[in-house]
Protein backbone atom coordinates (compact mmCIF):
# COMPACT_ATOMS: atom_id res chain seq x y z
CA UNK A 1 0.00 0.00 0.00
CA UNK A 2 1.64 3.64 -0.70
CA UNK A 3 1.89 5.85 2.16
CA UNK A 4 0.12 8.89 2.76
CA UNK A 5 2.90 9.79 5.11
CA UNK A 6 6.19 9.25 4.94
CA UNK A 7 9.56 10.25 6.78
CA UNK A 8 12.89 9.44 6.07
CA UNK A 9 15.28 10.80 8.57
CA UNK A 10 13.21 13.33 9.99
CA UNK A 11 15.86 15.36 12.87
CA UNK A 12 14.79 18.09 15.04
CA UNK A 13 17.20 19.68 17.37
CA UNK A 14 16.64 23.12 19.02
CA UNK A 15 20.09 24.45 19.49
CA UNK A 16 22.35 21.47 20.80
CA UNK A 17 19.40 19.27 22.30
CA UNK A 18 18.53 16.25 19.85
CA UNK A 19 14.68 16.17 20.39
CA UNK A 20 14.22 12.99 17.46
CA UNK A 21 16.94 11.33 15.47
CA UNK A 22 16.79 9.36 12.46
CA UNK A 23 12.91 9.10 12.16
CA UNK A 24 11.89 7.01 9.19
CA UNK A 25 8.06 6.44 8.90
CA UNK A 26 5.62 4.91 6.51
CA UNK A 27 2.33 5.93 7.45
CA UNK A 28 -0.72 3.77 4.89
CA UNK A 29 -3.74 5.92 4.28
CA UNK A 30 -6.80 4.79 6.67
CA UNK A 31 -4.09 3.54 9.38
CA UNK A 32 -5.22 3.66 12.83
CA UNK A 33 -2.05 4.47 14.99
CA UNK A 34 -1.04 4.37 18.78
CA UNK A 35 1.94 6.13 19.64
CA UNK A 36 3.50 5.73 23.00
CA UNK A 37 6.47 6.16 24.79
CA UNK A 38 8.14 7.90 28.23
CA UNK A 39 6.86 11.65 28.44
CA UNK A 40 9.81 13.56 26.96
CA UNK A 41 10.96 11.48 24.62
CA UNK A 42 9.42 13.48 21.61
CA UNK A 43 5.97 12.02 20.81
CA UNK A 44 4.17 15.38 20.47
CA UNK A 45 7.27 17.25 18.41
CA UNK A 46 6.91 14.23 16.04
CA UNK A 47 3.00 15.06 15.69
CA UNK A 48 3.46 18.55 15.40
CA UNK A 49 5.91 18.47 12.82
CA UNK A 50 3.68 16.40 10.80
CA UNK A 51 1.22 18.59 11.66
CA UNK A 52 3.40 21.55 10.04
CA UNK A 53 3.16 23.18 13.38
CA UNK A 54 7.00 23.20 13.73
CA UNK A 55 9.28 22.50 10.68
CA UNK A 56 11.83 19.64 11.10
CA UNK A 57 15.51 20.51 11.19
CA UNK A 58 16.37 17.88 8.53
CA UNK A 59 15.33 14.69 6.77
CA UNK A 60 11.85 14.88 4.67
CA UNK A 61 8.48 14.19 4.64
CA UNK A 62 6.10 13.58 1.97
CA UNK A 63 2.31 14.07 2.35
CA UNK A 64 0.46 12.52 -0.38
CA UNK A 65 3.11 12.75 -2.90
CA UNK A 66 4.21 15.68 -2.23
CA UNK A 67 7.43 16.99 -0.06
CA UNK A 68 5.30 18.77 2.73
CA UNK A 69 7.17 22.32 1.66
CA UNK A 70 5.70 22.11 -1.39
CA UNK A 71 1.88 23.04 0.31
CA UNK A 72 0.95 26.24 1.61
CA UNK A 73 0.71 25.11 5.58
CA UNK A 74 -2.53 26.93 5.92
CA UNK A 75 -4.27 24.36 3.55
CA UNK A 76 -2.25 21.77 4.42
CA UNK A 77 -2.98 21.86 8.23
CA UNK A 78 -6.47 21.63 7.16
CA UNK A 79 -5.72 18.09 5.60
CA UNK A 80 -3.41 17.34 8.53
CA UNK A 81 -5.40 18.37 12.12
CA UNK A 82 -3.37 18.43 15.49
CA UNK A 83 -5.53 18.15 18.20
CA UNK A 84 -3.94 19.58 21.63
CA UNK A 85 -3.85 17.56 25.05
CA UNK A 86 -5.29 20.74 27.02
CA UNK A 87 -7.14 22.51 24.52
CA UNK A 88 -8.23 26.37 24.90
CA UNK A 89 -11.76 26.86 23.78
CA UNK A 90 -12.62 30.39 22.12
CA UNK A 91 -14.95 33.18 22.66
CA UNK A 92 -17.52 32.79 24.89
CA UNK A 93 -20.02 29.72 23.78
CA UNK A 94 -19.38 26.39 22.16
CA UNK A 95 -21.01 27.64 19.05
CA UNK A 96 -18.19 30.45 18.72
CA UNK A 97 -15.70 27.74 19.06
CA UNK A 98 -17.84 25.60 16.43
CA UNK A 99 -18.26 28.04 13.81
CA UNK A 100 -14.90 29.26 14.05
CA UNK A 101 -13.97 26.66 11.21
CA UNK A 102 -16.84 28.08 9.14
CA UNK A 103 -15.58 31.45 9.47
CA UNK A 104 -12.11 30.55 8.61
CA UNK A 105 -13.39 28.90 5.15
CA UNK A 106 -15.76 32.10 5.03
CA UNK A 107 -19.09 29.93 4.97
CA UNK A 108 -22.01 29.72 7.05
CA UNK A 109 -22.13 27.56 10.56
CA UNK A 110 -23.71 24.24 9.05
CA UNK A 111 -25.68 23.77 12.60
CA UNK A 112 -26.99 20.49 11.39
CA UNK A 113 -23.79 19.02 11.22
CA UNK A 114 -22.68 20.32 13.95
CA UNK A 115 -25.42 19.33 16.06
CA UNK A 116 -24.99 15.86 14.59
CA UNK A 117 -21.34 15.80 15.85
CA UNK A 118 -22.29 16.76 19.17
CA UNK A 119 -24.60 13.98 19.34
CA UNK A 120 -21.89 11.69 18.47
CA UNK A 121 -19.51 12.44 21.36
CA UNK A 122 -22.02 12.18 23.79
CA UNK A 123 -23.38 16.01 23.68
CA UNK A 124 -26.68 17.50 23.65
CA UNK A 125 -28.05 19.95 21.01
CA UNK A 126 -28.76 22.48 24.24
CA UNK A 127 -24.41 22.61 24.85
CA UNK A 128 -24.14 24.73 21.29
CA UNK A 129 -25.49 27.33 23.64
CA UNK A 130 -23.55 26.54 26.66
CA UNK A 131 -20.88 29.52 27.88
CA UNK A 132 -17.75 27.64 27.72
CA UNK A 133 -17.06 28.09 31.71
CA UNK A 134 -19.55 26.06 32.20
CA UNK A 135 -18.27 23.01 30.73
CA UNK A 136 -16.30 20.29 32.55
CA UNK A 137 -12.64 19.32 31.44
CA UNK A 138 -14.63 16.17 29.56
CA UNK A 139 -16.91 18.06 27.50
CA UNK A 140 -14.00 20.81 26.96
CA UNK A 141 -12.12 18.43 25.39
CA UNK A 142 -15.13 16.74 22.82
CA UNK A 143 -16.17 20.14 21.74
CA UNK A 144 -12.16 21.38 20.88
CA UNK A 145 -12.09 17.71 19.01
CA UNK A 146 -15.55 18.31 16.89
CA UNK A 147 -13.61 21.85 15.88
CA UNK A 148 -10.98 19.57 14.14
CA UNK A 149 -13.27 17.31 12.44
CA UNK A 150 -16.19 19.53 11.21
CA UNK A 151 -14.45 19.57 8.15
CA UNK A 152 -13.08 16.17 8.04
CA UNK A 153 -9.36 15.93 7.70
CA UNK A 154 -7.44 13.06 5.64
CA UNK A 155 -5.46 12.51 8.78
CA UNK A 156 -6.50 13.24 12.35
CA UNK A 157 -3.28 13.80 14.70
CA UNK A 158 -4.57 13.73 19.10
CA UNK A 159 -1.84 14.25 21.81
CA UNK A 160 -3.47 12.35 24.45
CA UNK A 161 -7.20 13.57 23.68
CA UNK A 162 -8.44 11.41 26.54
CA UNK A 163 -5.99 11.81 29.38
CA UNK A 164 -8.81 14.25 31.42
CA UNK A 165 -12.05 12.02 30.50
CA UNK A 166 -13.48 9.63 32.74
CA UNK A 167 -14.05 6.25 31.72
CA UNK A 168 -17.16 6.04 30.00
CA UNK A 169 -16.39 9.23 28.35
CA UNK A 170 -13.21 7.71 26.74
CA UNK A 171 -15.44 5.00 25.61
CA UNK A 172 -17.53 7.48 23.58
CA UNK A 173 -14.61 9.18 22.31
CA UNK A 174 -12.69 5.87 21.38
CA UNK A 175 -16.21 4.61 19.68
CA UNK A 176 -16.10 7.91 17.56
CA UNK A 177 -12.49 7.82 16.64
CA UNK A 178 -13.29 4.34 15.30
CA UNK A 179 -15.92 5.55 12.64
CA UNK A 180 -14.13 8.21 11.67
CA UNK A 181 -11.08 5.61 10.25
CA UNK A 182 -13.16 2.89 9.52
CA UNK A 183 -15.75 5.20 7.88
CA UNK A 184 -15.16 8.37 6.74
CA UNK A 185 -11.29 7.03 6.22
CA UNK A 186 -9.48 9.84 8.25
CA UNK A 187 -6.31 8.27 9.18
CA UNK A 188 -5.57 8.47 13.04
CA UNK A 189 -2.71 8.78 14.91
CA UNK A 190 -3.00 9.01 18.74
CA UNK A 191 -1.00 9.49 21.86
CA UNK A 192 -1.50 7.79 24.60
CA UNK A 193 -0.26 6.37 28.01
CA UNK A 194 -3.31 4.63 28.85
CA UNK A 195 -2.30 0.84 29.66
CA UNK A 196 -6.09 0.03 28.07
CA UNK A 197 -6.04 1.88 24.66
CA UNK A 198 -2.20 0.92 24.02
CA UNK A 199 -3.09 -3.29 24.33
CA UNK A 200 -6.38 -2.28 22.44
CA UNK A 201 -4.09 -0.19 19.34
CA UNK A 202 -4.14 -1.62 15.97
CA UNK A 203 -0.71 -0.90 15.01
CA UNK A 204 1.48 0.25 17.68
CA UNK A 205 4.16 2.98 17.33
CA UNK A 206 6.78 3.86 20.36
CA UNK A 207 9.53 6.88 20.74
CA UNK A 208 11.85 6.62 23.04
CA UNK A 209 14.73 9.29 23.19
CA UNK A 210 13.64 10.77 20.45
CA UNK A 211 14.07 7.44 18.20
CA UNK A 212 10.81 5.84 16.65
CA UNK A 213 10.02 2.13 16.74
CA UNK A 214 7.50 0.66 14.90
CA UNK A 215 5.79 -2.31 15.65
CA UNK A 216 3.47 -4.22 13.42
CA UNK B 1 -1.25 89.89 27.34
CA UNK B 2 -0.84 88.96 31.41
CA UNK B 3 2.26 86.48 30.11
CA UNK B 4 4.63 87.32 33.03
CA UNK B 5 7.15 84.98 33.01
CA UNK B 6 10.77 86.34 32.87
CA UNK B 7 14.54 84.99 33.75
CA UNK B 8 14.04 85.94 37.34
CA UNK B 9 10.73 84.43 37.99
CA UNK B 10 11.60 81.00 36.01
CA UNK B 11 14.68 80.86 38.18
CA UNK B 12 12.67 81.15 41.45
CA UNK B 13 10.00 78.85 39.83
CA UNK B 14 13.09 76.31 40.17
CA UNK B 15 12.37 75.96 43.86
CA UNK B 16 9.73 73.84 42.67
CA UNK B 17 12.73 71.13 41.55
CA UNK B 18 14.17 71.53 44.95
CA UNK B 19 10.58 70.02 45.80
CA UNK B 20 11.30 67.01 44.13
CA UNK B 21 14.86 66.76 44.78
CA UNK B 22 14.11 66.95 48.73
CA UNK B 23 11.25 64.17 48.90
CA UNK B 24 13.85 62.03 46.13
CA UNK B 25 16.27 62.33 49.31
CA UNK B 26 14.24 62.15 51.85
CA UNK B 27 12.61 58.61 50.99
CA UNK B 28 15.64 57.52 49.47
CA UNK B 29 13.97 56.77 46.28
CA UNK B 30 17.33 57.45 44.47
CA UNK B 31 15.58 59.77 41.40
CA UNK B 32 18.11 62.71 42.28
CA UNK B 33 19.96 61.89 39.42
CA UNK B 34 17.27 61.43 37.20
CA UNK B 35 15.62 64.74 38.25
CA UNK B 36 18.48 66.62 37.56
CA UNK B 37 19.37 64.82 34.53
CA UNK B 38 15.54 65.43 33.43
CA UNK B 39 15.29 69.10 34.29
CA UNK B 40 18.84 69.64 32.62
CA UNK B 41 17.60 68.16 29.20
CA UNK B 42 14.10 69.96 29.59
CA UNK B 43 15.82 73.18 29.89
CA UNK B 44 18.19 72.97 27.24
CA UNK B 45 15.75 70.97 24.89
CA UNK B 46 13.16 73.61 25.38
CA UNK B 47 15.66 76.79 24.88
CA UNK B 48 16.78 75.15 21.55
CA UNK B 49 13.67 74.15 20.52
CA UNK B 50 12.28 77.89 21.07
CA UNK B 51 15.20 79.64 19.24
CA UNK B 52 14.88 77.17 16.26
CA UNK B 53 10.80 77.61 16.42
CA UNK B 54 11.62 81.26 16.57
CA UNK B 55 13.91 81.05 13.33
CA UNK B 56 11.75 78.86 11.69
CA UNK B 57 8.38 81.26 11.55
CA UNK B 58 10.41 84.23 11.11
CA UNK B 59 12.04 82.47 7.81
CA UNK B 60 8.20 81.00 6.89
CA UNK B 61 9.73 78.59 4.15
CA UNK B 62 7.96 75.84 3.08
CA UNK B 63 10.60 73.20 2.90
CA UNK B 64 12.10 74.15 6.54
CA UNK B 65 8.35 73.33 7.87
CA UNK B 66 8.29 70.29 5.74
CA UNK B 67 11.81 69.16 7.14
CA UNK B 68 10.26 70.07 10.66
CA UNK B 69 7.48 68.35 10.83
CA UNK B 70 9.66 65.10 9.31
CA UNK B 71 12.07 65.57 11.94
CA UNK B 72 8.94 65.95 14.62
CA UNK B 73 7.90 62.25 12.76
CA UNK B 74 10.73 60.55 12.69
CA UNK B 75 11.43 60.93 16.48
CA UNK B 76 7.80 59.75 17.19
CA UNK B 77 8.45 57.04 15.43
CA UNK B 78 12.06 55.79 16.76
CA UNK B 79 10.43 55.84 20.54
CA UNK B 80 7.38 54.23 19.25
CA UNK B 81 9.70 51.58 17.91
CA UNK B 82 11.46 51.39 21.48
CA UNK B 83 8.32 50.06 22.59
CA UNK B 84 7.86 47.25 20.21
CA UNK B 85 10.61 45.09 21.23
CA UNK B 86 11.08 42.28 19.43
CA UNK B 87 8.73 43.08 15.96
CA UNK B 88 11.15 43.36 13.32
CA UNK B 89 10.83 47.08 11.05
CA UNK B 90 9.41 48.38 13.99
CA UNK B 91 10.71 51.65 12.96
CA UNK B 92 9.18 51.51 9.33
CA UNK B 93 5.80 50.73 10.31
CA UNK B 94 6.14 53.20 13.19
CA UNK B 95 7.28 55.80 10.59
CA UNK B 96 4.64 54.83 8.09
CA UNK B 97 1.35 54.86 10.47
CA UNK B 98 2.41 58.05 12.20
CA UNK B 99 3.12 59.63 8.84
CA UNK B 100 -0.07 58.61 7.41
CA UNK B 101 -1.93 58.97 10.43
CA UNK B 102 -0.57 62.49 10.77
CA UNK B 103 -0.52 63.00 7.23
CA UNK B 104 -4.47 62.44 7.00
CA UNK B 105 -5.21 64.67 9.91
CA UNK B 106 -3.71 67.50 9.01
CA UNK B 107 -4.80 67.37 5.69
CA UNK B 108 -8.25 67.15 7.01
CA UNK B 109 -7.80 70.26 9.21
CA UNK B 110 -6.04 72.12 6.77
CA UNK B 111 -8.75 71.61 4.14
CA UNK B 112 -11.03 72.24 6.36
CA UNK B 113 -9.58 75.71 6.99
CA UNK B 114 -9.53 74.44 10.69
CA UNK B 115 -5.94 75.51 10.89
CA UNK B 116 -3.57 77.27 8.09
CA UNK B 117 -0.35 75.67 6.39
CA UNK B 118 1.77 78.35 8.20
CA UNK B 119 4.73 77.15 10.56
CA UNK B 120 2.92 78.61 13.99
CA UNK B 121 0.26 76.87 13.35
CA UNK B 122 1.35 73.20 10.90
CA UNK B 123 4.95 72.59 13.29
CA UNK B 124 2.94 72.55 17.05
CA UNK B 125 -0.04 70.84 15.48
CA UNK B 126 1.72 68.12 14.11
CA UNK B 127 3.69 67.13 17.15
CA UNK B 128 0.49 66.90 19.35
CA UNK B 129 -0.63 64.59 16.28
CA UNK B 130 2.66 62.73 16.21
CA UNK B 131 3.37 62.30 19.92
CA UNK B 132 -0.38 61.10 20.48
CA UNK B 133 -0.28 58.70 17.52
CA UNK B 134 3.19 57.41 18.92
CA UNK B 135 1.67 56.88 22.63
CA UNK B 136 -1.33 54.87 20.80
CA UNK B 137 0.99 52.79 18.56
CA UNK B 138 3.58 52.05 21.42
CA UNK B 139 0.75 51.22 23.70
CA UNK B 140 -0.55 48.88 20.91
CA UNK B 141 2.94 47.37 20.20
CA UNK B 142 2.87 46.28 24.07
CA UNK B 143 -0.41 45.04 23.67
CA UNK B 144 0.59 42.82 20.50
CA UNK B 145 3.55 41.60 22.70
CA UNK B 146 1.58 40.25 25.58
CA UNK B 147 -1.45 38.79 24.02
CA UNK B 148 1.26 36.95 21.60
CA UNK B 149 2.75 35.92 24.64
CA UNK B 150 -0.47 34.93 26.96
CA UNK B 151 -2.52 33.79 24.62
CA UNK B 152 0.16 31.44 22.58
CA UNK B 153 -2.22 28.33 23.38
CA UNK B 154 -5.33 29.94 21.73
CA UNK B 155 -3.13 31.12 18.56
CA UNK B 156 -1.32 27.98 18.13
CA UNK B 157 -5.37 25.81 18.36
CA UNK B 158 -6.28 27.79 15.41
CA UNK B 159 -3.37 27.57 13.57
CA UNK B 160 -3.82 23.94 13.85
CA UNK B 161 -7.50 23.91 12.53
CA UNK B 162 -5.80 25.71 9.34
CA UNK B 163 -6.92 29.47 9.85
CA UNK B 164 -4.75 31.57 8.49
CA UNK B 165 -2.20 34.24 10.24
CA UNK B 166 -4.94 36.86 10.21
CA UNK B 167 -8.17 34.49 11.23
CA UNK B 168 -5.47 33.81 13.81
CA UNK B 169 -4.16 36.37 15.36
CA UNK B 170 -7.98 39.06 14.67
CA UNK B 171 -8.75 38.87 18.25
CA UNK B 172 -5.14 40.03 19.95
CA UNK B 173 -5.19 42.45 16.99
CA UNK B 174 -8.50 43.93 17.89
CA UNK B 175 -8.03 44.61 21.39
CA UNK B 176 -4.09 45.53 20.61
CA UNK B 177 -6.07 48.48 18.61
CA UNK B 178 -8.39 49.10 21.39
CA UNK B 179 -5.67 49.55 23.68
CA UNK B 180 -3.74 51.98 21.42
CA UNK B 181 -6.77 54.37 21.08
CA UNK B 182 -8.82 53.95 24.53
CA UNK B 183 -7.04 56.77 26.31
CA UNK B 184 -7.66 59.22 24.07
CA UNK B 185 -11.53 57.80 24.02
CA UNK B 186 -11.14 57.86 27.71
CA UNK B 187 -9.61 61.41 27.89
CA UNK B 188 -12.26 63.04 25.51
CA UNK B 189 -15.04 61.81 27.77
CA UNK B 190 -13.61 63.81 30.34
CA UNK B 191 -12.02 66.56 28.53
CA UNK B 192 -13.24 70.33 30.34
CA UNK B 193 -14.40 68.14 33.20
CA UNK B 194 -11.19 66.89 34.73
CA UNK B 195 -8.37 68.62 32.55
CA UNK B 196 -8.38 72.12 30.65
CA UNK B 197 -5.79 70.77 28.36
CA UNK B 198 -2.91 71.90 27.40
CA UNK B 199 -4.17 73.91 23.58
CA UNK B 200 -7.15 75.58 25.43
CA UNK B 201 -5.17 76.17 28.47
CA UNK B 202 -2.59 78.05 26.27
CA UNK B 203 -5.14 79.92 24.17
CA UNK B 204 -6.46 80.71 27.42
CA UNK B 205 -3.35 81.96 29.58
CA UNK B 206 -2.61 84.15 25.94
CA UNK B 207 -5.95 86.05 26.83
CA UNK B 208 -8.17 84.57 23.93
CA UNK B 209 -12.21 83.97 24.93
CA UNK B 210 -12.62 80.72 26.56
CA UNK B 211 -15.96 80.04 24.01
CA UNK B 212 -12.78 80.51 21.01
CA UNK B 213 -10.42 78.56 22.75
CA UNK B 214 -12.90 75.78 23.22
CA UNK B 215 -13.02 75.44 19.56
CA UNK B 216 -9.63 75.18 19.14
CA UNK B 217 -10.02 72.64 21.95
CA UNK B 218 -12.84 70.74 20.07
CA UNK B 219 -10.79 70.85 16.87
CA UNK B 220 -7.83 68.80 18.83
CA UNK B 221 -10.33 65.94 19.89
CA UNK B 222 -11.50 65.68 16.57
CA UNK B 223 -7.91 64.97 15.54
CA UNK B 224 -6.12 62.97 18.54
CA UNK B 225 -9.45 60.37 17.65
CA UNK B 226 -8.71 60.02 13.88
CA UNK B 227 -4.37 60.23 14.74
CA UNK B 228 -4.60 57.36 17.24
CA UNK B 229 -6.95 55.03 15.37
CA UNK B 230 -4.95 55.44 12.32
CA UNK B 231 -1.91 55.18 13.73
CA UNK B 232 -2.91 52.15 15.97
CA UNK B 233 -4.76 50.34 13.06
CA UNK B 234 -1.47 50.87 10.95
CA UNK B 235 0.86 49.46 12.96
CA UNK B 236 -1.18 46.88 14.30
CA UNK B 237 -2.11 45.29 10.53
CA UNK B 238 1.19 45.36 9.68
CA UNK B 239 3.22 44.25 12.86
CA UNK B 240 1.43 41.34 13.36
CA UNK B 241 3.08 38.91 10.49
CA UNK B 242 5.78 39.80 12.42
CA UNK B 243 4.80 36.99 15.06
CA UNK B 244 4.79 34.35 12.67
CA UNK B 245 7.75 32.86 10.71
CA UNK B 246 8.11 32.26 6.63
CA UNK B 247 6.12 28.69 7.15
CA UNK B 248 3.24 30.42 9.07
CA UNK B 249 3.88 28.98 12.53
CA UNK B 250 4.28 30.99 15.52
CA UNK B 251 7.64 32.13 16.67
Amino acid sequence: MNSLISLEKVNYQIADQHILHDVDWQIPAGAHITLTGPSGGGKSTLLRIIAAMISKTSGTLIFDGQPIESYDPIMYRRQVSYCFQQPTLFGETVADNLAFPYQIRKQVMDTQRVVTALNNVGLSERTLHQPIIELSGGERQRVALIRNILFLPKVLLLDEVTAGLDENNKQIVHAWLRQLNEQDHVTTIMITHDATEIAAADQLAKVVAGRLEVHA
Amino acid sequence: MNLAVNNTSLFLAAMLVLVALGISLWQKLGLDRDIVIGVVRAVVQLFIVGYLLKYIFRVNNLWLTLAMMGFIIFNAAWNAKKRGPGIDHALAISLLAIFVSTGVTLGVLVLSGAIKFVPSQMIPISGMIASNSMVAIGLAYRSLNSQFHDQRQGVLERLALGAGLLDASIAIVREAIRTGMSPTIDSAKTVGLVSLPGMMSGLIFAGVDPVRAIKYQIMVTFMLLSATSLGSIIACYLAYRNFYNEQKQLE
